[in-house]
């Protein structure tokens, strides 16, 4: 039975790792694919002369074939080095580590306020069925799934920043009280789409345990509500965990735009920065950054289930 | 069976409204130069005014452009652009789902890897950049769109697909000797119809989401031309001189998307209540 589980483990682990080489692979491959030559590009707003141009080559093993220059960049990011920004000159790892800090902490806050918001709106929902409170918050679900994050965030500067003056409008502010001021709008910007989902998907998986014949049944032998409803909770707590954690990656696309509107300096504007410029070094970063954070997070999320949940346990070690 | 007008009666307001909102949205589209003849006429002697100002009703942006107008004449890429990326995709998800679920072997494990492939990062992500290092541009952004998000459409139909095909129909079909290629697109596909549909609403209102982000970050339509995500980018600046530059599109983004949702889900509500019916 053990060894079923380890074995699935590491077949989950090897598609993941495969997964990522590829990814990288294709993402070292894109600065061939853009147009100009790879050269130039590298070479950035620096003068064009055949000596800068002959230094970039050698720098960038240019003259390699494309998996050998391949496995250069992929042996010195696994060390930890991700080369030099062509924008700044600086190496691009301290740019990212300078920078993760505020997109942790803008995520961080939007992921807390949605759960904390969502799963009891959900549950709620879930629990009026068809009442005029579910339809409400099933309503305000598709506003809220359908809303881009950077139009929520300009309704919301407009509001609160220019017209009640609450909050303020751009930038991170001094210190840290300030700080987390200054982050309180682009996190409910970002939770909001979030949160919409989290409500529909509560709701989609409590409604699911409800109609099951063991409620039914509980109900009928004269079980209590508080004592039904906790059986319920726990098994629709299942799928609401998983879909959480898949969550991490739809956070970093909406910080991307967030983070562009309120002029914070974190990983999602620097990605816009990179993209414009065409950094390729800060840009292959970024992207094989976040496909492993969300690759490990799925991964971590399949083995959590596994251990949670017995049923998940014994048709794995089955099939 | 209920007679039509009765059906008409039970239609809830809101998929009502939507289909309301979603038919001027497609009139502008169409007819925009009728509409909003002066959308792209800059008035630089008024700059940015405010609501109200020289008849300009929502007053102007920063190239003195008259709100109301341009946010009018955006309804063309907001409508033509998600609609393309929603039809090419599922396109994609059509042909290579039921293939890949009726057939099965290589064809199907190559597919399911690209899916994995893809879906590993988030859509939007992966078109920031890929749109942004191919050089960006509207076209090249929704060609991009439309391969990413065709994997969660092959998967859909693809499961889809595997589900009917082991109902009876398609058995007697195989019996009596009828082709692959016929079985497939001639009798398998008018039956995966309800889903696609469905999901095809889904994916317009998410094209939608995800192209406005794109000109929003300047990858999408190019400077000047009528987008709603590009008003959005223009009126960050004027949230002071006049908020309505960026609220006005805002709330079009919001409405429309939520518009096609609220279908989608519609239509995917009934469909179950049809196969529950059954």
């Amino acid at each position: 039975m053990n060894r079923g589980i380890l074995a699935f483990a590491a077949r989950r682990l090897g598609m993941t790792l495969v997964l990522l080489l590829v990814l990288s692979l294709l993402v070292y491959g894109l600065m061939f694919l853009a147009p100009g030559d790879v050269a130039r590009n590298l070479l950035g707003t620096k003068n064009v002369t055949p000596e800068a141009l002959a230094q970039i080559r050698a720098q960038y093993d240019l003259d390699e074939p494309f998996l050998v220059q391949y496995w250069h960049w992929a042996g010195h990011a696994l060390a930890g080095d991700f080369g030099t920004s062509i924008r700044t000159g600086g190496p691009v790892g301290r740019m990212l580590l300078d920078r993760v800090g505020i997109t942790a902490a803008i995520s961080g806050l939007a992921f807390a306020l949605a759960v904390l918001a969502g799963v009891p709106a959900g549950v709620a929902a879930a629990l009026r069925r068809g009442r005029w409170a579910d339809r409400l918050l099933v309503g305000g679900s598709v506003v809220g799934v359908s809303a881009p994050g950077f139009a929520v965030s300009l309704i919301l500067l407009y509001v609160f920043a220019v017209g009640l003056g609450w909050f303020p409008i751009y930038g991170t502010g001094e210190g840290f009280l300030d700080g987390l001021w200054h982050l309180v709008l682009p996190s409910v910007a970002l939770a909001l789409g979030l949160g919409a989902f989290v409500v529909k998907l509560t709701r989609a998986a409590v409604v699911r345990e409800l109609d099951q014949d063991y409620v039914t049944f509980a109900r009928s032998r004269g079980l209590g509500r508080g004592t039904v409803l906790r059986i319920v909770l726990r098994n629709a707590a299942i799928p609401i965990v998983t879909s959480l954690g898949l969550m991490v990656g739809y956070l970093f696309g909406g910080t991307v735009l967030i983070e562009v509107t309120f002029a914070l300096p974190g990983l999602g504007a620097l990605l816009e920065d990179a993209v414009l410029f065409k950094d390729f070094p800060v840009v292959q970063a970024l992207t094989v950054l976040v496909a492993s954070v969300v690759s490990v997070t799925a991964l971590l999320v399949d083995l959590a289930y596994l251990a949670i949940d017995p049923r998940v346990r014994n048709r794995t070690v089955r099939s | 069976m209920t007679r039509p007008s009765a059906r008409l009666r039970r239609l809830p307001a809101t998929i009502a409204l939507s289909v309301l909102l979603l038919a001027a949205v497609a009139v502008c589209a169409v007819a925009g130069g009728l509409i909003a003849p002066h959308a792209l006429d800059q008035d630089i002697y008024t700059g940015t005014v405010g609501a109200g100002v020289d008849g300009h009703l929502l007053g102007t942006d920063k190239l003195g452009r008259d709100i109301l107008q341009l946010s009018l004449a955006g309804a063309r890429s907001a409508l033509a652009g998600p609609l393309l990326v929603a039809a090419g995709s599922m396109l994609v998800g059509v042909l290579l789902g039921t293939v890949a679920g009726y057939r099965g072997g290589l064809l199907d494990q190559l597919v399911g890897r690209y899916a994995d492939l893809v879906l590993a990062l988030p859509a939007v992500l992966l078109a920031i950049v890929v749109a942004g290092l191919l050089g960006g541009g509207y076209w090249i952004t929704v060609a991009v769109l439309v391969v990413l998000f065709s994997p969660s459409d092959v998967r859909l139909v693809r499961a889809a697909v595997i589900e009917q095909a082991s109902r009876p129909y398609i058995e007697s079909a195989r019996v009596l000797g009828v082709r692959p290629a016929r079985i497939m697109f001639r009798h398998l596909t008018p039956n995966i119809v309800p889903v696609v549909v469905a999901n095809l609403l889904l994916n317009v209102a998410f094209a939608l989401v995800a192209l406005s982000s794109l000109s929003y970050l300047g990858l999408g339509v190019p400077p000047g031309a009528p987008d709603w995500g590009r008003q959005l980018a223009d009126g960050r600046e004027l949230l002071g001189d006049n908020p309505l530059a960026a609220i006005v599109p805002g709330l079009l983004i919001i409405a429309t998307a939520t518009a096609v949702n609220l279908l989608g889900d519609g239509v995917s509500e009934a469909l179950d209540r049809k196969v529950a019916a059954r």
